[in-house]
């Protein structure tokens, strides 16, 4: 029995463990890693960032190594390998016998010869150690910055944003991303970035990190000085050859060691792979090149026709940041006679540039910034060399939307690579539709383990699924889930139709099994839609938010938000606020809808926090729910020197109206009193814009992650008018969006996108204008605050304890003090009960 | 089975593997729905599949990020497989087996659940 081991447990490390016994469990096998940990995910590294754990990241659970029969040894590192008896030492002394020996130790994060560099607060982005310090370090200071402006610096530079510190990014070329964009790209990214508040200084050479102990500031070349508290060096790798070198073999001069075609070194018997190894004079910075070659050195060593290396395309997408990047292929057009096609739209944000070959027919490479929804379909294009439109210039201009998109993943050829991290082609995707009766993606997923890395490829499953499935004649509609055979448009039509009241009837009657977090939550909000009955008399089908009518906070708490309509409040309800606040030690905050948020109440006290809330004149504020959450107001004519309408009493008449509808996702409005739009009513749902006239009515406008701005509607109505044209409009919405649809993204799949919403909702193309008013009125009449029934219903009331076999309540929770008042821990550094 | 008839009296039993608890009236739980059950230092969630007329019962932690709070979550079923969504993140969890569905997270722990004369009872194993 052959012996392997393998140096360094990395992700390629870890693949080639996995690769190798996927195979045969002939060999023994043996991974020495200098990390505390086993293998983890370092593409995702960030997303510990974000609330991901170690272990979240984790390649594979400790037991997966024993249960594969794969030996092994955390926090060990390899310093010798004696080539002529074949063995390795580590250093704690630990030796080991090897007959295939196959180095995948990596890289490091390379750090310049800078005076300075070894100060307190200077770091590296490569470990989840240099991560945790990272953020502790992060927690006393203020101002930190990145060097470097590559790939990795910038997000490096995400994560110091995400930690609320004020970000600067130093690069030394004069562009942002020099390896991967051309100027006029980088020009638009920075201004992206700057955007996100990450502040870009190119062309500075840092001369020397400064400070008495600790960092203070970064002195540059030019003279110039940046004070900083913190500094993240991100200026490239130096693959860590260190045991290579000193056993004899041969490495690069500037680091790796050098491997031929079969990733050997220059002793047969040693193979490298990964970041560590040079290839051609390359050293591969991804994940994929290094599973590639992990696959060659398995085939090698189990004696299947090998399977040579051969370099590997470098296109890449930045992920996390924010802002689409991808290059692929030759990116700037350095293949001779090649001609750039470019489009720029710098109110947006946008920069494509394609490169074509000469004569026009192929793809060659190119670079997006602000939109790289085409970036798969591009990179497929130039690796498999599909032939070009005529006019390829339309595959940069306009909006190719998503049929078009579609189209071009069935023009690929089968054995187009679909997921680059795992190497599935989209032959392999089809054969499991069309062979093994794959129906979903999460099947295709756990066949194939396209889309389980990076997942940049989950688009175009999904798209290749869709269209499999469809020329195989299933229809592919938008089922609600495995329990309903119908969309939620369907589902409504039923329950209107056949007067279904309830969950279970509804399940019974048209469903199947018992009902899911999907479903139930989709056909709740669709009952409230439709009946606006209480929703408390089915809580369990409520997303929890719903059920206890209040939202549920890190740590299992709730928060209390009464409705404020318009924002506008009386000295003695602020007081009353106050008051309960401090009674039930709530922490309170002003949100971002104009109103009070108090948070930290427990299951049991939400009742008595109601009751005294409604004793003072409060109803519930529907935070908790797909609902109406708030209409903002600015102060309008009754105060502002500018204002041509009372718009903080038209946003209460508009609160007041809409308070307690249930909608496929939450609405928003806004009334703003004159032109200067202090509301921001044009990033609402539905948004009013007084004018000398009336109001501007604007809709499907919407903030959040992709903003969008509202588009017009109408302008210069009367208040009447106004209030018929909301009615419609929101009505129109309910019935016919997808759950979890807020009104932009509804527009912006409608065919025939605003015109035809006009249309419906002004000029009554459909007639059914005067029933939308109808079914409204009809909701409106129905309006009963939900908590003041809970608050008087003593069977309701009970249902808010948190033990049902005792009075006690729960022990677990816990609270720090942060300013003055009460929060919860941080849940990412609670690793146990 | 036997010995269960004595459970008016007693409010634990104890069988070869488990000890059994009361833990509260069948009324108590919401129909299709869970409530949390307090066993000495122990949160237990325990669920009425009023529909398939089965009782389960699980850790009440979540493994996700730490939370006591799968009694709160929504449960439905998955190809049959009867299963409990965390409501902070929507992890779902089998009540059969414990098994983490989306792959994702650890499993949990499952406990037996028995109906006697209107009572519900937990089995606990022994240590
Ligand atoms: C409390 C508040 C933040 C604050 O302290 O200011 C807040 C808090 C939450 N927001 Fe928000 N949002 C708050 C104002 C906003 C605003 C500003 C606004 O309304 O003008 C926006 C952007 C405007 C918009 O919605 O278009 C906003 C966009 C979002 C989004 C993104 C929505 C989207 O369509 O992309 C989410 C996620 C979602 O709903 O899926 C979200 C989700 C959430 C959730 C519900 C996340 C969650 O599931 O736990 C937070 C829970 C609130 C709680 O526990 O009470 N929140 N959120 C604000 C409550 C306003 C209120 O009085 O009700
Ligand atoms: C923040 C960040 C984001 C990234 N994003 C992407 C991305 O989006 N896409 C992409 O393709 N790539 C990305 N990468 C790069 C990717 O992580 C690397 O290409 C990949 O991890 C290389 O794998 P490896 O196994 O060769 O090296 P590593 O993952 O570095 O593993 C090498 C391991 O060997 C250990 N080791 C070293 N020497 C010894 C020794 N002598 N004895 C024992 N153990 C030793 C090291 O401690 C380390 O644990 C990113 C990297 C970082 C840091
Ligand atoms: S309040 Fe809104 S923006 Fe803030 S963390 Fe919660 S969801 Fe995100
Ligand atoms: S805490 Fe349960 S899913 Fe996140």
């Amino acid at each position: 029995m052959k012996r392997v081991v393998v140096v360094g447990n990395g992700m390629v490390g870890y693949k080639f463990c996995e690769k190798l016994r996927n195979r045969t469990s002939d060999h023994e096998l043996i991974i020495y890693g200098e990390e505390p940990r086993p293998a983890y995910d370092r593409v995702h590294l960030s997303s510990y960032f974000s609330g991901k754990t170690a272990d979240d990241l984790l390649m594979a659970p400790a037991s997966w190594y024993q249960e594969n029969n794969v030996t092994l040894f955390t926090g060990e590192l390899v310093t010798e390998i004696d080539r002529k008896h074949k063995t390795i030492r580590t250093h704690t002394g630990k030796t080991d016998h090897y007959d295939y020996l196959v180095l995948a130790t990596g890289s490091s994060a390379f750090v310049p010869s800078i005076e300075g560099a070894e100060r307190d607060g200077v770091f590296v982005y490569r470990t989840i150690e240099d991560l945790n310090q990272i953020m502790s370090y992060g927690k006393k200071i203020k101002k930190a910055a990145v060097m470097g402006g590559g790939l990795l610096g910038l997000e490096a530079a995400k994560a110091l944003i995400d930690l609320g510190l004020e970000t600067h990014v130093v690069e030394f070329a004069q562009r942002l991303m020099p390896r991967q964009l051309d100027d006029a790209g980088a020009a638009i990214l920075a201004y992206k970035l700057s955007q996100l508040g990450i502040a870009i200084n190119t062309g500075k050479s840092t001369s020397k990190i400064e400070g008495n102990g600790k960092l203070e500031a970064l002195y540059f070349t030019d003279g110039t000085v940046l004070p900083v508290e913190m500094l993240v060096i991100s200026a490239g790798i130096r693959p860590r050859d260190e045991v290579a070198k000193s056993c004899g073999l041969n490495v690069h001069a500037r680091g790796g060691v050098i491997v031929d075609d079969s990733l050997r070194t220059s002793d047969e018997n040693i193979f490298a792979i990964g970041e560590v190894a040079v290839h051609n004079n390359m050293v591969y910075g991804l994940v994929a090149p290094g599973y590639d070659m992990a696959e060659c050195v398995v085939r090698e060593i189990v004696g299947e026709t090998p399977k040579l290396f051969t370099g590997y395309d470098m296109s890449t997408k930045l992920k996390l940041i924010g802002v689409d990047v991808g290059s692929f292929g030759d990116v700037f057009g350095d293949t001779p006679g090649s001609i750039p096609i470019a489009f720029q739209d710098k109110r947006n944000g946008v920069y494509k540039r394609i490169n074509i070959s000469a004569d026009g027919k192929y793809l060659l490479g190119g670079i997006l910034v602000g939109d790289a929804a085409q970036y798969n379909l591009f990179h497929q294009m130039v690796v498999n060399k599909m032939p070009l439109p005529a006019q390829p210039e339309s595959l940069i201009i306009g909006t190719p939307g998503k049929a078009a998109e579609g189209a071009g993943v069935k023009s690929l050829p089968g054995t187009a690579q679909i997921c680059s991290c795992e190497n599935v082609c989209k032959d392999d995707l089809v054969t499991q539709i069309t062979e093994k009766g794959v129906k979903t993606i999460q099947e295709l997923k756990k066949n194939t383990k396209a889309c389980t890395g990076c997942g940049g490829c989950t688009p175009m499953v999904n798209d290749i699924l869709k269209i499999t499935l469809e020329s195989m004649g299933f229809k592919v509609k938008k089922n609600l889930c495995e329990h309903f055979d119908y969309t939620r448009q369907e589902l409504y039509d039923i329950i209107r139709v056949k007067g279904i009241k309830d969950y279970e009837a509804l399940l019974n009657s048209h469903g199947k099994g018992d009902g899911c977090e999907v479903c139930k939550p989709a056909v709740a909000s669709l009952l409230a839609s439709i009946w606006n009955e209480l929703i408390s008399e089915q809580d369990t089908i409520q997303d929890t938010n719903d059920r206890f009518l209040a939202n549920i906070q890190r740590g299992g708490t709730y928060s209390v938000v009464p409705r404020i309509a318009g924002g506008e409040i009386t000295p003695a309800k602020l007081m009353a606020i106050g008051r309960i606040a401090e009674k039930y030690n709530l922490y309170t905050k002003i949100t971002g809808g104009q109103r009070i948020d108090m948070f930290g109440a427990r299951v049991d006290q939400l009742p008595d926090i109601w009751q005294e809330l409604i004793a003072e004149g409060f109803e519930s504020g529907h935070a908790y729910g797909k609902a109406l959450r708030t209409v903002k107001s600015c102060v309008g004519s009754t105060w502002c020197r500018f204002g041509v309408q009372d718009s903080v009493s038209f946003a209460i008449f508009v609160e007041d109206r809409y308070k307690g509808l249930r909608a496929p996702h939450k609405l928003k409005g806004a009334v703003s009193g004159c032109i200067r739009e202090c509301a921001e009513a044009q990033s609402k749902d539905f948004g009013i814009i007084a004018t000398e006239k009336g109001w501007n009515l604007y809709v499907c406008g919407n903030g959040g992650s992709h903003p969008q701005h509202a588009k017009l509607l109408v302008s210069d109505v009367d208040t009447d008018t106004c209030v018929k044209l909301i009615d419609r409009f929101l009505m129109f919405y309910i019935r016919t969006a997808d759950p979890l649809t807020r009104t932009a993204t509804w527009l912006n799949k409608m065919e025939g996108g605003l015109e035809y919403l006009r249309d419906v909702i002004v000029n009554d193309s459909l007639g059914i204008g005067e029933d939308l008013e109808k079914e409204m009125q009809g909701l409106i009449d129905n309006y009963q605050c939900e908590w003041k029934k809970v608050v008087e219903t003593p069977e309701l009331r009970a249902r808010f304890r948190h033990f049902v076999n005792d009075e006690s309540a729960d022990e677990t929770l816990s609270f720090v003090d942060m300013r003055g008042q009460k929060c919860p821990p941080d849940w990412n550094t609670k690793t146990t009960r | 089975m036997e010995q269960l008839n004595e459970l008016k009296i007693a409010t634990t039993v104890e069988t070869d593997n488990h000890t059994w608890f009361r833990a509260a009236r069948v009324e108590d739980f919401p129909a299709n729905g869970g409530a949390c059950v307090k066993y000495g230092d122990q949160q237990i969630a325990v669920f009425n599949f009023t529909r398939r007329n089965e009782w389960y019962a699980c850790q009440n932690l979540c493994p996700h990020k730490m939370q006591m709070a799968l009694s709160r979550g929504m449960i439905g079923s998955q190809e049959g497989e009867p299963k409990v969504a965390c409501p902070f993140h929507k992890k779902t969890f089998s009540l059969r087996n414990g098994q983490c569905l989306n792959a994702e997270e650890q499993n949990i722990t499952v406990y037996p659940v028995r109906i006697e004369n209107g009572f519900v009872y937990i089995g606990v194993a022994k240590p």
